[in-house]
């Protein structure tokens, strides 16, 4: 080991490839991205150096806070909603092996590996005025409507995909978690006199912990960034209605030529994921620590 | 309390009996209603494709029947009328001129850095780590208008290098955390015992740590492979025309295909098979992968 791995000048050598590439077309424009956001730009015009005030106008903007409002809105179908289901799943099942995992597992997550335009082309065509799910809801006598094109059904039908995407990863998440809580847990709090709640308070719960975060994770950043899935569904319409941020910069940047704008927008994106991002990081490091 | 507590029955063996009868009801049952739930859970996460497949085989008029029933003519024109009228065999060669060089030198290139930060301690090793780190977060929004002017400047705008390189390079963050681990969790004993043993640095990396690595590698790629062949936002900046891969081309389809339900039903089959079937033979690498990915990403 001594002899083979500890000159650093190899080192050095294994990472420049791929940093030359990463510093080039990912720190680099980073940079000009946090740069561009002090300009007033069009994008191709010469930039004019204006301090804050395109963060100024940012947090008064009622687009911005519209679209920020969108995405925490999401966070309801993209996160809570799915963590819920999977552990309404994970309290109600059966502890012993159960046959036939492998295809629950699969099949649950197949949405997680479709491309979100594939899914927003099914979806757009499902909720249609004339489309299957409208047929479905005529047959219970609701009445039919344009559900993704509607100013108040709109933000709940997006969401709604939203949580058929991602419930399938907390089930899966939840049931590979719960088949690792130790059995004798179960019946030690039993012995002890707890209820059917108390068992998934005191021992469910506190078990799926670790499972519960990476659903966190993986579900609250894929409701902030969310930007094809939409795209393709509403276009951010009706209105603002479903405008996500994301969408936002894209609009802003190549529909309004306000590049500078745009980009302050992506930049305070950015910092929330990173924030969020990095806060759950750490948490979950100290979890580790503690574990060991 | 109602529930009855094993080893609390002590008044006779028909009591116990009938405990343990009851236990073993009520475990059925429980199993039963698992699967219950996990049955509905998985038609609602499959029938919607289900439809979406068999839509591609039917004519507009068929649009109004049940989604689930079957064509009454299994029409394959649709799929000839989307790979050549809406150019889906462009976006199809596209696609696969972009993911083929982002997976092998992504791969490659996060190999060597994995391998670097896994194996080696150097000078400024975690500050570098941090730098990556931050590729893992950063969304391409906020990197897309100096890409663009970048693109200007290097002359390759208008090439698939404009698709293909920022995709290598946000690739290389996740890919250099995950082979660093795979390679921080190789037996060192093994490779000392090697060493001494008399065995080269090559023979250390061919004969154990490649061996080993081959799970990593795998998930890498079938992951590396999804997100490309996945990726939108990219491409719709940085595309245009025949150079849009298949999920740009097909959000963007216009004119009479836009209302064309069952042509696109065709163009999505096209552009979902490939990871499909990636997914079909490698699930547990893609659930693996996607899960562990979350911790770091």
């Amino acid at each position: 080991m001594d002899s083979a791995f500890r000159r650093p000048f190899q080192a050095y050598l294994l990472l420049l490839p791929g940093l030359v590439i990463y510093a080039l077309f990912v720190l680099l424009p980073i940079v000009s991205t946090v740069r561009y956001s002090f300009y007033d730009w069009t994008g191709f015009s010469d930039p004019t150096y204006i301090g804050l005030d395109n963060y100024a106008e940012l947090i008064r903007d009622p687009d911005v806070l519209k679209a920020i409002g969108n995405n925490l809105f999401f966070v309801i179908f993209y996160t809570i909603i799915p963590i819920v289901l999977g552990l309404f799943l994970a309290s109600v099942m059966s502890r012993g092996r159960l046959k036939g995992m492998v295809i629950f597992r699969t099949g649950l997550f197949v949405p997680q590996v479709m491309s979100a335009v594939v899914v927003g082309i099914i979806w757009r065509w499902l909720f249609t005025l004339d489309g299957p799910i409208n047929t479905l809801l005529q047959a219970v006598g609701i009445e039919p409507r344009a559900w993704l094109g509607d100013f108040v059904f709109a933000p709940y039908a997006v969401g709604a995909v939203g949580t058929w995407v991602e419930y399938g990863l907390c089930m899966v998440l939840f049931l590979a978690g719960v088949q690792n809580i130790d059995e004798e847990l179960y019946d030690a709090a039993r012995v002890m006199g707890a209820n059917a709640w108390q068992q998934f308070r005191y021992v469910t719960l506190p078990g799926l912990r670790q499972q519960i975060v990476v659903a966190f994770v993986l579900t609250f950043i894929a409701a902030l960034r969310v930007f094809d899935l939409v795209f393709v569904l509403t276009n951010g319409g009706p209105g603002k209605q479903t405008l996500v941020t994301s969408m936002l910069v894209y609009e802003e940047t190549f529909e309004r030529n306000r590049a500078g704008y745009g980009a302050a927008i992506a930049v305070m994106l950015a910092i929330i994921i990173v924030v969020v991002s990095a806060a759950v990081f750490r948490y979950q490091s100290r979890q580790d620590a503690e574990m060991v | 309390m109602s529930r009855v507590v094993p080893g609390s029955t002590q008044n006779g063996a028909t009591t116990f009996a009938s405990s343990a009868r009851a236990a073993s009801l009520r475990r059925s049952s429980r199993t039963l209603l698992t699967y219950v739930i996990l049955v509905v859970f998985l038609l609602i996460a499959l029938l919607p494709f289900v439809a979406i497949i068999l839509t591609a085989f039917k004519t507009p008029l068929e649009l109004r029947d049940n989604p689930f029933s079957l064509p009454q003519v299994w029409h394959f024109e649709n799929f000839t009328e989307a790979w050549e009228g809406a150019r889906f065999a462009a976006y199809f060669r596209s696609s696969v001129i972009v993911v083929i060089p982002v997976v092998i030198i992504s791969m490659l290139l996060s190999t060597m850095s994995g391998f670097a930060f896994g194996m080696y301690r150097f000078p400024g090793d975690n500050i570098l780590l941090l730098v990556i780190l931050l590729g893992l977060m950063v969304p391409f929004e906020a990197v897309i208008i100096p890409l663009w002017q970048l693109m200007g400047d290097l002359g390759l705008r208008n090439t698939y290098w404009a698709l293909i390189l920022p995709q290598i390079a946000l690739s290389f963050a996740f890919g250099t955390f995950w082979m660093r681990a795979n390679f921080k969790n190789m037996p060192t004993e093994l490779i000392d015992a090697a060493v001494v043993d008399g065995c080269t640095t090559w023979g250390v990396l061919w004969r154990i740590l490649f061996p080993l690595s081959r799970p990593a590698l795998l998930s890498l790629v079938v992951l590396l492979f999804m997100w490309t062949w996945n990726e939108f936002f990219l491409i719709l900046i940085m595309a245009s025309g025949d150079q849009r891969t298949l999920p740009v081309g097909l959000a963007l389809l216009r004119g009479r295909y836009s209302a064309n339900v069952p042509v696109m039903a065709a163009g999505s089959i096209m552009l979902f098979t490939p990871v499909l079937i990636l997914y079909a033979f490698f699930q547990r690498s893609f659930i693996r992968g996607m899960i562990a990915g979350a911790l770091k990403g």
